[in-house]
């Protein structure tokens, strides 16, 4: 059984069919990549996986639980339970030092625990800066942070939507060396990228086109 | 435990560095909580201060022979004991006798000098009050119809035969008091007329005045005297006719007292004076009403205020709630997390009002009242308690739009 099974699922605002009829599965531990142009449906995709959003049509299979009829109330558990987010815009809490970020993310799960989460900072390297405030890292370093409040609760699916379309060269690198090691982790990566150097390291990419699969491209070179 | 301590290092954090918006709520919140402590200690002080203003204006209670056994001093003293020694501003005894000067009937009363200062803190004296033997207070109409200032030297003289009349009449109100009086004193010089000389024979007792009393009443037709010195000039001492008390109390505890006393004592005949003590009570009772008014008012600002900047807050921070809710916050955590931070600044803020409102009732107090105020302990919680009330009360609605963001707007690209 696949660690996510999405059967013919249509969007429909109005007249707009956001996404129309897609189909995929992906598998328990790949690194997958989906590409597209602007208003092609990525980030509908992405509200329907990460259960902040249902499919008008279709069936979203996530660890064999049909997700597309389940009540917001459910939604909400599964998403704490089985998904970490990664945003383009990082959303990190303005007020709260990088250390109580990922915290946040704890105390919505279970229970906070400084410790583990100064731990998932090393691993991203921002153990030196775990005090600070969003204001005073750079943008890198809070895409980091938002990295290691998705990793805290070790989710099913790591969901990441533009990780790197506010970052420059140097950070893109570093946020796709972190992805790397997650790979090899074994954790289940979906990856929403403009940018074909972050879609060519992934095992697979699917590209949408006017809420369609257009294509799907196997990367025959990836390496762990 | 350890969840609790995030809450509130989250709300705590959220106050502390968010600054700007919070800080007009707390704002409002401490002017509305200044406010209310403020206006509740005085309104609580008010009774006491307006109380002693009044006290301003004289006696509120006259105590009386019943005409059931001896009324002097000693009884006095004993239905004193009944009122509060805090509250009692001032108590003047009085004895009434119809006396001669310059061969003018005049009445003369004696009573203890301190005591009448302290019952009628209006009386104004040009010159002294009576401080050693044989000195006299002239009322200022009798002085002027006697030709006399202060300094001068008076032949008072005391008729006996006046003192078998004077018994029997035993009047109520100081006011009433000149008319009987004078009936009195007429009544004497018709006796006199016929039984001739008693009084004449009298040689008289030299007082020196020692001031001119104002009072814009009956008192300018008296002259007062020392008890002592009337227990000489007439040879007897003791007996009283009257005793003014000035209270500071309010019209029900002023009742209280004047059952307690003629409980107490059957010689005793409590009167309250209606003229003094009905307009204290409607003037305190408007003042409360007035208050209470304007502690409502700015309440209910206080809470539209919170409200409003609540409401721009949870506007603000909608792709914070979204993150939260995308990280997995039910709706009832979203709840208490602003609600939590509400009420905080609500206790913080009512916390702050305490210290300004008692501040603000003291200035209030000093330029109003000229005299300082305790603080009441009780005004602490209470004031605390309704802040965090009209905080929470404040932050129902906006609190309620914040569980309406959808966490999908945090995948919604700017
Ligand atoms: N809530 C919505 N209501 C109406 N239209 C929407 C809504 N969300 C997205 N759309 C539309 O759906 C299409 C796909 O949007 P989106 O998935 O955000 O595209 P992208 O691939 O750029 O992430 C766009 O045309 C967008 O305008
Ligand atoms: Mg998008």
């Amino acid at each position: 059984m696949s660690l996510l099974e999405i059967k013919n699922i249509s969007k429909i605002y109005g007249e707009l069919k956001a996404l129309d009829d897609v189909s995929l599965k992906v598998e328990k531990g790949e690194w997958v990549a989906i590409m597209g142009p602007s208003g092609s449906g990525k980030s509908t995709m992405m509200n329907i996986i990460g259960c902040m959003d249902k499919p008008s049509l279709g069936q979203v299979l996530l660890d064999g639980v049909d997700i597309s009829k389940e009540s917001n109330k459910n939604l909400t558990n599964i998403r704490r339970d089985k998904i970490g987010l990664i945003f383009q815009q990082f959303h990190l809490v303005n007020y709260l030092t990088a250390v109580e970020n990922v915290m946040v993310s704890q105390y919505y799960h279970s229970m906070p625990d400084e410790k583990e989460a100064m731990e998932a900072l090393a691993r991203v390297g921002l153990a030196e800066r775990a005090k600070h405030l969003p204001s005073q890292l750079s943008g890198g370093e809070q895409q980091r942070v938002c990295i290691a409040r998705a990793l805290i609760n070790y989710p099913e699916i790591v969901l990441a939507d533009e990780p790197t379309g506010n970052l420059d060269e140097a950070n893109e690198n570093i946020v796709i060396d972190i992805f790397r090691q997650l790979h090899r982790e074994g954790t289940t990566l979906i990856v929403v990228t403009h940018d074909p150097e972050v879609a060519e390291v992934a095992q697979r990419t699917l590209v949408l086109e006017h809420g369609r699969l257009a294509k799907e491209i196997v990367n025959e070179n990836f390496k762990d | 435990m350890k969840k609790q301590k995030m809450f509130f290092r989250m709300i705590t954090a959220a106050l502390i560095r968010q600054h700007s918006r919070m800080l007009v709520a707390l704002l409002a919140i401490a002017v509305g909580a200044t406010i209310l402590s403020g206006l509740v200690t005085i309104y609580y002080d008010v009774p006491r201060q307006m109380g002693a203003q009044f006290r301003n204006y004289g006696a509120n209670m006259l105590l009386l022979p019943s005409g059931e056994g001896e009324f002097n001093e000693a009884t006095v003293n004993n239905a004193l004991g009944v009122v509060n020694k805090e509250n009692l501003v001032g108590a003047a005894p009085y004895r009434y006798e119809s006396v001669f000067i310059n061969e003018q009937p005049v009445i003369a009363a004696a009573t203890n000098m301190d005591g009448a200062k302290a019952a009628s803190p209006y009386w104004l004296v040009n010159g002294n009050w009576p401080a050693a033997e044989n000195e006299v207070l002239v009322g200022k109409s009798l002085a002027a119809v006697l030709g006399v200032k202060e300094g001068s030297s008076i032949n008072v003289v005391y008729g006996e035969e006046s003192r078998a009349a004077k018994t029997e009449a035993d009047a109520e109100k100081t006011a009433e008091k000149k008319d009987i009086k004078e009936k009195d004193i007429k009544e004497n010089k018709a006796e006199k007329s016929n039984e001739t000389d008693v009084s004449e024979e009298k040689e008289g007792m030299p007082f020196t005045v020692s001031g001119i009393l104002e009072t814009g009443g009956s008192e300018e037709d008296y002259i007062f005297i020392s008890l002592s010195d009337m227990a000489v000039l007439t040879g007897k001492g003791g007996r009283l006719d009257a005793a003014e008390l000035s209270i500071s109390a309010s019209q029900d505890e002023l009742k209280a007292y004047a059952d307690k006393i003629s409980a107490q004592n059957s010689a005793v005949s409590p009167r309250l004076v209606k003229r003094v003590t009905q307009s204290e009570t409607t003037v305190l009772t408007k003042l409360q009403a007035l208050v209470f008014l304007v502690t409502a008012v700015v309440l209910l600002l206080t809470m539209i205020c919170v409200a409003t900047t609540m409401m721009a807050v949870v506007a603000e921070r909608r792709k914070e709630i979204g993150l939260r809710k995308a990280l997995g916050a039910s709706d009832s955590s979203i709840i208490a997390e602003f609600m939590g931070e509400g009420l905080l600044l609500g206790g913080v803020g009512g916390l702050l009002g305490v210290i300004f409102g008692f501040a603000f009732a003291q200035a209030v107090s000093m330029n109003v009242f000229n005299s300082s105020i305790n603080f009441r302990p009780l005004i602490l919680p209470v004031t605390v308690i309704v802040s965090v009330l009209v905080t929470g009360l404040a932050c129902l609605l906006p609190v309620r739009n914040a569980t309406d963001v959808d966490p999908a707007l945090v995948l919604k690209g700017e």
